[in-house]
């Protein structure tokens, strides 16, 4: 259970997340859909505790990520960018941070074998391909056997058959019973992995709904979000105007 | 290091990550990266290898032999305050800093636990590069100069507290790629004042250059006897006491250390 309540970060003059509130439920896939620039990564960011929020809270599990008492058992996340050493081979980077949580050495094995790079583990991470990134970092998700899950834009730079391997993988996550939190600019993408959907334009919610939802109301669920998020930058116009005058 | 996970498991699964938990990541982190080994033997290499060519060219028994011995020190300090800094920043550009802030949220135990494996991996490293140091001087010595032992006044101190000044310039730098996050920017600073600053205010200023740490380590901890210049008293400044000098050494470390701590759980990552 993730629960954003009134989640605010500025950058400046940059508005990235604005008055956010959402939760995110346990058993099933939920996407976290916008555009570009439209505040998903800092909204991760803000959930892990990495970004500190100039207003509103968020709690994972009932709590604030901080106050975990081992993180990695209870959120595992993976991030948009590469979040490992390139000199560092990616067992002994997974058995860095399982080490911090207390995790036994011999689940690092495990991963390793449930995301498909056991034959690399030895090799220097910086060599990867993108896909065998993404891998790593799942590897580094799943870690600590969390209930709670975030992925920021896993699918990409995947090829084909990597972004069959994480769809699959996030529902049979999901359902094992896990909080599954994961975020896309790709509204197609979403429609086959996602059954309830966060949507937020210019760092403002959109719609809190299910895919079934919001694709009822339009010819096709592309041209439902579509239509939320033109109506996102037209509103920010509006807000422009307004603080000038 | 030696707990298994099996042992540790009940206790921990009790409780929270605390600094032993943050210490094996970070041992883990620093041991699995080669070009760390390859800079500290670099850096031992060097300065025992500087120690042995100053033997090969004393001609002059009259000076501090042990201080000359320990010439190689100066810059095997740069690599390893360089490496201080590299130990931080490198997770920035890695990104790696998430994973590990994420791992353990309570920032400052990171800082911590980082300043703990670094610190001691560098003293380790600085005690047998600056004691193989002093024996390789003695072994080259020639024309008759006879080599000092570490029973004499002040021989055995200055040859460990020049080993300790390996872990404070480490420490320092350290500090000091927590506070500016940036390689490339937190090296120069090191270097600049390390080293720089020094030679210029060594020249202009002298009772402020008694506190520069290349100084300090060159009159302070690496001499058997204090410091005279000989000449006149206003072109000499009084140089600090051995203890003294390694307090300073150390107090800047732990400002270091302090402000970047401190900045750490402030900023976002
Ligand atoms: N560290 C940062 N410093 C300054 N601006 C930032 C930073 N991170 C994000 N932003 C800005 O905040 C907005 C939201 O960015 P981001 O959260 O990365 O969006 P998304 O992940 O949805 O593409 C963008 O305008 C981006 O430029
Ligand atoms: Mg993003």
């Amino acid at each position: 259970m993730i629960e954003a309540r009134n989640l605010t970060k500025r950058y400046g003059p940059t508005v990235a997340v604005d008055a956010l509130s959402f939760d995110v439920r346990p058993g099933s896939v939920t996407g976290f859909l916008g555009p570009n620039g439209s505040g998903k990564s800092t909204t991760m960011r803000m959930v892990l505790g990495l970004d500190r929020p100039d207003a509103g809270q968020v709690r994972v599990g009932g709590r604030r990520y901080r106050e975990l008492r081992w993180p990695l058992r209870e959120v595992g996340a993976l991030l948009e960018a590469k979040a490992f050493h390139p000199g560092r081979s990616a067992r002994s980077h997974l058995a860095a941070l399982a080490a911090s949580n207390a995790i036994p050495p011999a689940r690092v094995d495990e991963v390793l074998d449930m995301v498909g790079l056991t034959s690399a583990a030895g090799r220097r991470a910086g060599k990867f391909s993108l896909g065998m990134g993404q891998r790593l970092g799942v590897a580094a998700a799943l870690l600590g056997d969390p209930a709670v899950l975030l992925l920021d834009e896993p699918v990409n730079g995947l090829d084909p058959e990597g972004v069959r391997w994480i769809r699959d993988l996030l529902k049979s996550l999901a359902a094992e019973g896990r909080t599954v939190f994961v975020s896309s600019h790709l509204i197609s993408e979403m429609a086959l992995t996602a059954e309830r959907l966060v949507v937020i334009g210019r760092g403002r919610l959109l719609a809190d709904t299910t895919v079934a939802e919001l694709s009822a109301g339009s010819a096709s669920l592309e041209d439902a979000f579509f239509r939320l998020t033109n109506e996102a930058v037209e509103y920010r116009g509006n807000t422009t105007k307004e603080a000038r005058s | 290091m030696t707990t298994t996970g099996e042992t540790r498991k009940p206790r921990a699964r009790s409780s929270r990550y605390r600094l032993a938990q943050a210490a094996r990541m970070e041992w883990i982190k620093l041991r699995s990266l080669r070009s760390i080994w390859w800079t500290l033997a670099v850096t031992a290499a060097g300065t025992v290898g500087i120690g042995a060519a100053v033997g090969l060219n004393t001609r002059n028994a009259s000076g501090d032999l042990t201080n000359n011995a320990m010439a190689g020190v100066v810059p095997g300090l740069l690599l390893v305050g360089a490496l201080g800094v590299l130990t931080v920043t490198s997770e920035y550009s890695s990104g790696t800093i998430r994973a590990t802030l994420a791992a353990v949220p309570r920032r400052p135990l990171v800082l911590a636990a980082k300043a703990a494996v670094f610190g001691a991996v560098t003293l380790i490293v600085g005690e047998a590069a600056s004691f193989i140091a002093f024996f390789a001087d003695a072994v080259t010595l020639r024309h008759g100069v006879a080599a000092p032992s570490l029973g004499q006044p002040g021989v055995l101190r200055a040859v460990v507290l020049s080993g300790a000044a390996f872990c404070l310039i480490g420490l320092l730098g350290l500090g000091l790629g927590a506070i500016i996050r940036h390689s490339a920017a937190a090296v120069g600073v090191l270097v600049a004042g390390v080293y720089v600053v020094a030679q210029v205010i060594g020249i202009i200023a002298h009772s402020v250059a008694t506190y520069m740490p290349i100084l300090i380590l060159e009159n302070s901890l690496s001499t058997t006897k204090p410091v005279t210049c000989g000449t006149s008293e206003a072109s000499c400044p009084h140089f600090l006491s051995a203890w003294a000098g390694l307090g300073m050494l150390g107090l800047y470390a732990v400002i270091a250390l302090a402000v970047g701590g401190w900045l750490l759980a402030r900023r976002d990552a």
